[in-house]
């Protein structure tokens, strides 16, 4: 690993590390209502992490977050990722942090903005549950991929999915359309 | 492995059949669980009533033999159906498009892969729906039902694929909101359709909407339905074929009654008087698909394409089981050739007249 990449790789360590200590002291005393629950929630499941483009900033990489929780830049075209020897390393990551290659394929992280064209604007409280119980797009399509941990995360309450959602719906809407995942099909003649 | 992530998802998808180690991840995974005992099912199927004597098959009398018209494809797989109304009670068809149905009524579902492999059963209770499967032994003497998880890669379908047994979540992310798929006006119409792929024989003991009219089983029907049972109105036979394969086969999903109203594809036909006519054509036809054809470098595709079966996703998607693409998501691992011969057919031949039209209006 070259120094400049060492560096990046501790900037990025560095960063999640302030947010994490940022989302601890982000819950508000006494009990907070649903959107204020839902916030606090998201920050320390790291969605932001994933979901939230990243950017190279004065300090090193950090959060977009005036494209907050918009998912893989619509603009952000990737080259066929590079072709790993066998095992035991098997993933890798854009720089951006949306788009992840792994024995799946590739995964791009979806658009939780409120937009209705290309976000959750049109789901109802129940397909948001739904996906997150079931692991499946909108509840009954096809496999939520890695590195979404939706096993962990079905194991939320009631309330605390249902305040994610009325979080989610409260923030900017992103027009933001996130490509299709590719199947490890796919990859077969792209990989480098 | 009980701190297993969605890697262990990854695997079941690279694996795909036969996915072993896969599966034991899946089983193992941690998730709500169901209910109290007392609401479960029986652990026997021989004690939900289908039968009267197991181990020979000879069906309780009181069920009532049934058919679709459209079956919905199961990777080939023969199945039988009964339904068990309590005495004196009827169906209530208040709603044409989605039947009320006593507490106390059973239906069950028998699956073939040359011998018998699974029963689904569903019941209604005071408090909803229960739903269960029953995994039959070896000699097909008896029935035990499935864990509530399923079990992957449970029987061979085909080389290399194999049945997965349903679990319960599996189960209500088709039957949302209590569904029974198949008993309903049109699939059980006495206007069947000639064309309809995998059609099975109507036997002389099995009931349709026709019978469950005469013998009382029916209420608050439509009128004309006694003597004029729904039919799909459409221009072509193929037409009529095809809109009732996407009917039983995606229709159960992509219906405004159930979650995935908010895609806006509409694949299920209405029986109401009055509902608006067409669905397909009014929510699929030459409307944008929110699917990217891989590969595909021509831009957004439709839904339907008339005249262009290639660049049509519900043909695409219908037409892989790469885990991520394919429709239905579940329930199946092995293409329907027949069902997607007559979608391609189907977009081919019709209507080319109004993609012309329409693709002109789209131009700047």
């Amino acid at each position: 690993m070259k120094v400049g990449q060492t560096t990046k790789a501790l900037a990025v360590l560095a960063v999640l590390s302030i947010l994490g200590a940022a989302a601890s002291a982000a819950e508000p005393p006494g009990k907070p209502g649903p959107v204020a629950r839902g916030a606090y929630l998201v920050q320390i499941m790291a969605c932001n992490d994933c979901h939230t483009p990243w950017k190279m900033g004065k300090e090193g990489p950090e959060p977009d977050m005036t494209r907050m929780l918009s998912g893989h830049p619509q603009s952000l075209s990737m080259p066929p990722p590079p072709r790993l020897p066998e095992g035991p390393w098997g993933i890798v990551v854009g720089l951006s942090m949306t788009a992840w290659s792994g024995p799946w394929g590739v995964s791009f992280t979806r658009n939780l903005t409120p937009d209705p064209e290309t976000g959750i604007g049109r789901w109802t409280e129940q397909t948001f549950v739904d996906t997150l119980r079931n692991g499946k797009k909108l509840g009954k399509g096809r496999p939520l991929l890695p590195p979404m941990p939706w096993q962990m995360y079905r194991n939320l309450g009631d309330d605390d999915l249902k305040a994610i959602f009325a979080y989610l719906k409260s923030i900017p809407a992103v027009k933001n359309q996130v490509p299709e995942p590719l199947a490890p099909e796919d990859l077969l003649t792209k990989a480098r | 492995m009980r701190g297993s992530t969605s890697l262990g998802i990854a695997a079941s998808l690279v694996r795909g059949a036969g996915g072993g180690v896969a599966a034991l991840a899946l089983s193992l995974l941690p998730g709500p669980g169901r209910g109290a005992a007392a609401a479960d099912p029986p652990l026997h199927l021989a004690d939900t009533g289908l039968y009267t004597d197991i181990a020979r098959h000879t069906v309780d009398p009181r069920n009532l033999h049934y058919s679709p018209q459209y079956p919905l494809w199961s990777d080939g797989a023969r199945k039988s159906r009964w339904i068990f109304l309590p005495a004196g009670k009827a169906i209530d068809a208040s709603n044409p498009d989605a039947w009320d149905f006593p507490v106390g009524t059973k239906v069950w579902k028998e699956f073939s892969f040359g011998r018998r492999v699974e029963t689904r059963f569903l019941e209604k209770k005071r408090d909803g729906w229960t739903l269960a499967t029953y995994l039959w032994n070896d000699d097909e003497t008896d029935a035990i039902r499935a864990p509530d998880e399923g079990i992957r890669n449970h029987a061979e379908i085909a080389p290399g694929k194999r049945h997965d047994i349903p679990g319960v979540n599996d189960c209500r992310s088709c039957h949302e909101g209590g569904q029974v798929l198949g008993i309903g006006a049109l699939q059980l119409s006495r206007d069947r359709d000639p064309g309809a792929p995998h059609a099975e024989p109507v036997t002389p003991d099995m009931v349709d909407l026709t019978t469950l009219i005469e013998r009382g089983l029916l209420a608050s029907y439509p009128p004309d339905w006694a003597d004029h049972p729904p039919r799909i109105a459409a221009t072509s036979p193929i037409e009529r074929s095809a809109l009732g394969y996407l009917h039983a086969n995606c229709g159960s999903c992509h219906d405004r009654s159930t979650s995935l109203v908010s895609i806006g594809m509409l694949l299920r036909q209405s029986v109401a008087p009055g509902a608006p006519p067409d669905p397909v054509g009014r929510t699929a036809v030459l409307q944008r698909s929110g699917f990217q054809l891989p590969g595909d470098a021509a831009g957004p595709a439709y839904r339907i394409d008339p005249g262009n079966p290639a660049r049509s996703t519900v043909a695409f998607r219908m037409s892989t089981r790469s885990p991520m693409r394919q429709m239905p998501p579940l329930g199946t691992k092995v293409v329907d050739e027949k069902g997607v011969e007559l979608i391609l057919r189907w977009i081919g031949e019709s209507r080319s007249d109004v993609q012309v039209t329409l693709h002109e209006k789209e131009k700047p």
